[in-house]
């Protein structure tokens, strides 16, 4: 019982800091991108306003880069403290592949990182656009390589157990695991977007504020634009990582479908309350036939039931089935919105009409879009996360026999610590934001000085 | 033990010596940033951000050799990595808490209204003593062999202050090296005043050390290994009095050598490093398991080794790149 204390604890803290890490990551990802494409766009045009919106943005990253370091250096430790089990039945293939993280990516994004925050008037033009470009490419590396090891938890192979413990056979078979290609395209999309929303949240804000100059239109544009194009882009993505799941983890879209007998013809359920103990769907509304015919692509097209997976005797073998219903509904719902949205806007600035031609209303809506990407990317976190329970690898290991034996009420102590902790972080995240964007609608300082190779004050 | 399989030899040992050196490179580097942390409160509002611009295109590179660390202990010998941090869970928790505190506030305080940042200062300074002290305590409880006990977390506590201050003074050298004027002065003092703390810390390490195992009483007071060892504790005396007479000078006319002291301050860590290296090889939790049982498989190791043979000469070259783009005095950091 004790234990069990400790299992569900740990789980919470573990969930609590990977969910507090990955709101800056998700961002960085994306952002170091559109940083690049500011600096490349300012080299091709010789238009200042590029560089305007460069020294902005680069302080969100530079504030999101900070988070996402400190929050993610808890969670090695956290692999030791609260899982040893993990390391020690599957050590031997996420070790390496942790290793590849910190030594591709780590370094490459912290090192350079320096250069490019504090460089731009030590080093020259295309050394500072290096910079920036490496610092992208290292976060985008440390996603690629930490989606290698989580694909690879959902849908192991290229191992063998040998008592208790796996030992790699296929390291390509280990990268390339069937659900990486379409994990990887979805999360790299999903920072896209979070990023797209933001821009154009934060531009509409500052356009609420009375700004009007070049830049705020040119991140409103494109905000917007760029979510407008993205967002059919992951729809596709989606679909298309679903069907892979439907294939190597049946149990967990049975889940996400709230579908209890294996059979064809299922509904797509809108709306319901899972009941776990009566097995079946309460105050259920729902389209029939619809999700056999996005998941077989036929109407009579059989989908697995929950009921598939629950052992002889009784012991439960997917997972809880009310979180990954509702958590699948707020991701899908989150981004119909956001499509909604981002074409909303670009249809009633179309023919060169501008933000002017956006209903106050309309914009105010659009500020709290700052942040849909970050509800949909957790939705969408917590729908395969924990769709993926009561294993931590699937088929390998149980999440139950890695959590280690601490006390409860130390794991309870902590977990609140840092729950404070990510609280207080988060609002003064959000304020800082906000704050920055103000700053610069009252007309902070904009104009970038003269680069490399002006003096250095001090000097 | 646990795998049934023989335990390689060379590759346990490759990988215990990558993970000491990440971690001598991690308290060298990230020992200097903490400690400019730990010293901000003494400072005065534009040589806080003068100590900040010393530090800040450095600070996460160097926190990445803590990740780097205990990334090889995690993915090397991956069943030490449990024991050791399950036995460490509180003063883990304090030291992530204190860490994201500081590189967080690093960031908030240059880029919050006006009125908030003496609270992200001192939240700076708070992120960075307890990560500090943390790190001293968790060393003391690894010496004391990871049991607990009073005289454990006495002496714990005991090395967790001794560190900040050990950590402070290097701060302080690194601030005579990259500031100016009166700033490096007090630098100066500051690390005078702070180098008592590492003579004593360091002399109650090397008595407890073999205290708290005869195993490593043997391995120190036996001969001829007594004489052999002897070079260790009497470079540290010679170091500390150069140190010491240095401060007492500085700063040379011209500002010459202003790296000096902070290098000789890394010097002296290493030779402490090396001593604690030596105290406990071929151990990873101490007098329980050795680095041969804990290690992963030989096929996992290889990989991994490949990877760092290339990469990290790559990353030695570019932090040195990084380096010297920010050589010089500090100035306050701009990002345009």
């Amino acid at each position: 019982m004790e234990l069990m204390d400790t299992l569900l604890l740990s789980r919470i803290q573990f969930a609590a800091n990977i969910s507090f890490h990955i709101l800056f990551p998700t961002i960085t990802i994306a952002l170091g991108w559109v940083l690049v494409f500011f600096k490349w766009r300012h080299a091709a045009t010789g238009d200042e306003t590029w560089m305007e919106a460069y020294f902005f943005w680069v302080k969100v990253f530079a504030l999101s880069f900070a988070l996402g370091v400190v929050s993610g250096i808890t969670m090695s430790f956290q692999f030791g403290t609260n899982w040893p089990g993990f390391m020690e039945s599957v050590g031997n293939i996420a070790g390496p592949l942790l290793a590849y993280e910190i030594l591709t990516a780590f370094f490459l994004e912290a090192v350079f990182l320096g250069i490019m925050l504090f460089g731009y008037r030590r080093v020259p033009g295309w050394a500072h656009t290096g910079a920036t470009v490496l610092v992208a490419v290292g976060t985008t590396m440390s996603a690629f390589w930490i989606l290698v090891l989580n694909s690879w938890m959902h849908t192991p192979q290229g191992f063998e157990m040998r008592e208790g413990v796996a030992h790699a056979t296929d390291w390509l078979a280990i990268v390339f695991t069937p659900s990486m290609p379409y994990r990887l395209a979805h999360v790299l999309l999903a920072s896209g977007l979070t990023v797209a929303f933001l821009m154009a949240g934060i531009a509409a804000y500052r356009w609420l504020k009375g700004e009007r100059g070049a830049e705020v239109r040119l991140t409103l544009r494109m905000g917007l634009w760029m979510g407008a194009l993205l967002i059919p882009l992951q729809i596709v993505a989606g679909d298309l990582h679903g069907l892979n799941t439907l294939e190597h983890q049946p149990a967990k879209v049975a889940a996400m479908e709230g579908n209890w007998e294996t059979r064809g013809n299922v509904p797509l359920v809108l709306f319901a309350l899972p009941d776990e103990a009566a097995r079946t769907n309460r105050a259920e509304i729902a389209i029939p036939g619809a999700a056999s015919l996005i998941l077989t692509h036929s109407l009579s097209g059989e989908v697995p039931g929950l009921n598939d997976f629950v052992a002889e005797d009784g012991t439960r073998l997917h997972p809880p089935v009310a979180p990954v219903f509702w958590a699948f509904r707020v991701m899908v719902g989150t981004g119909l919105l956001m499509l909604a949205a981002s074409w909303a806007g670009l249809a009633l600035m179309r023919r060169g009409r501008g933000p002017e031609a956006l209903p106050r209303p309309f914009l105010m809506a659009l500020v709290p879009f700052a942040f849909s990407g970050w509800v949909a990317t957790l939705a969408g976190w917590y729908t395969t996360e924990i769709g993926r329970q009561p294993w931590l690898v699937t088929g390998v290991l149980r999440t139950d026999a890695a959590v280690g034996d601490v006390a409860p009420a130390m794991v309870l102590g902590t977990l609140l610590v840092y729950l404070a902790v990510y609280a207080v972080l988060v609002a003064a995240y959000v304020a800082t934001l906000f704050h920055l964007a103000r700053r610069r609608a009252d007309g902070g300082h904009v104009l970038p000085r003269p680069s490399y190779p002006a003096p250095h004050p001090a000097e | 033990m646990l795998f049934g399989y023989p335990p390689d030899v060379w590759l346990p040992v490759v990988f215990a010596g990558l993970m000491g050196l990440s971690i001598l490179i991690y308290v060298i580097l990230d020992g200097f940033d903490l400690g400019v942390g730990l010293l901000m409160p003494l400072a005065t509002d534009a040589e806080k951000d003068r100590m900040i611009g010393a530090i800040g295109p450095f600070w996460d590179a160097n926190e990445t050799w803590l990740v780097m660390a205990v990334g090889l202990l995690l993915v090397a010998f991956p069943v030490a990595h449990g024991t050791i941090l399950t036995a460490l869970y509180l003063p883990v928790a304090v030291m992530l808490v204190g860490l994201i505190l500081r590189g967080v506030a690093f960031e908030f305080r240059a880029k919050v209204p006006p009125a908030r940042k003496a609270s992200w200062n001192r939240a700076f300074f708070a992120g960075s003593a307890m990560t500090a002290f943390s790190q001293g305590y968790m060393l003391g409880l690894y010496i004391m062999g990871l049991q607990g006990g009073a005289a454990a977390q006495a002496f714990a506590v005991l090395t967790g202050l001794f560190l900040t201050v050990g950590y402070s003074v290097i701060g302080a050298t690194w601030l005579v090296h990259k500031a100016e004027g009166p700033l490096q002065a007090k630098a100066l003092g500051w690390a005078r005043e702070g180098l008592w703390a590492v003579a004593l810390g360091m002399a109650a390490i090397s008595v407890a050390t073999p205290l708290a195992s005869p195993r490593i009483w043997e391995r120190w007071f036996s001969l001829p290994e007594f004489l052999l060892l002897a070079p260790l504790p009497l470079a540290s005396a010679a170091l500390m009095a150069g140190l010491w007479l240095m401060l007492r000078r500085m700063p040379f006319a011209d500002d010459r050598l202003s790296w000096l002291p902070f290098a000789a301050t890394s010097a002296l860590f290493a030779l402490a490093f090396v001593g604690l290296a030596y105290s406990f090889f071929p151990y990873v939790v101490p007098e329980r398991m050795t680095i041969f049982e804990a290690a992963a498989a030989p096929e996992s190791l290889v990989i991994i080794l490949i990877g760092a043979v290339v990469v990290l000469p790559v990353i030695a070259g570019y932090s040195v790149l990084a380096y010297t783009i920010f050589r010089g005095k500090a100035t306050d950091l701009r990002y345009d």
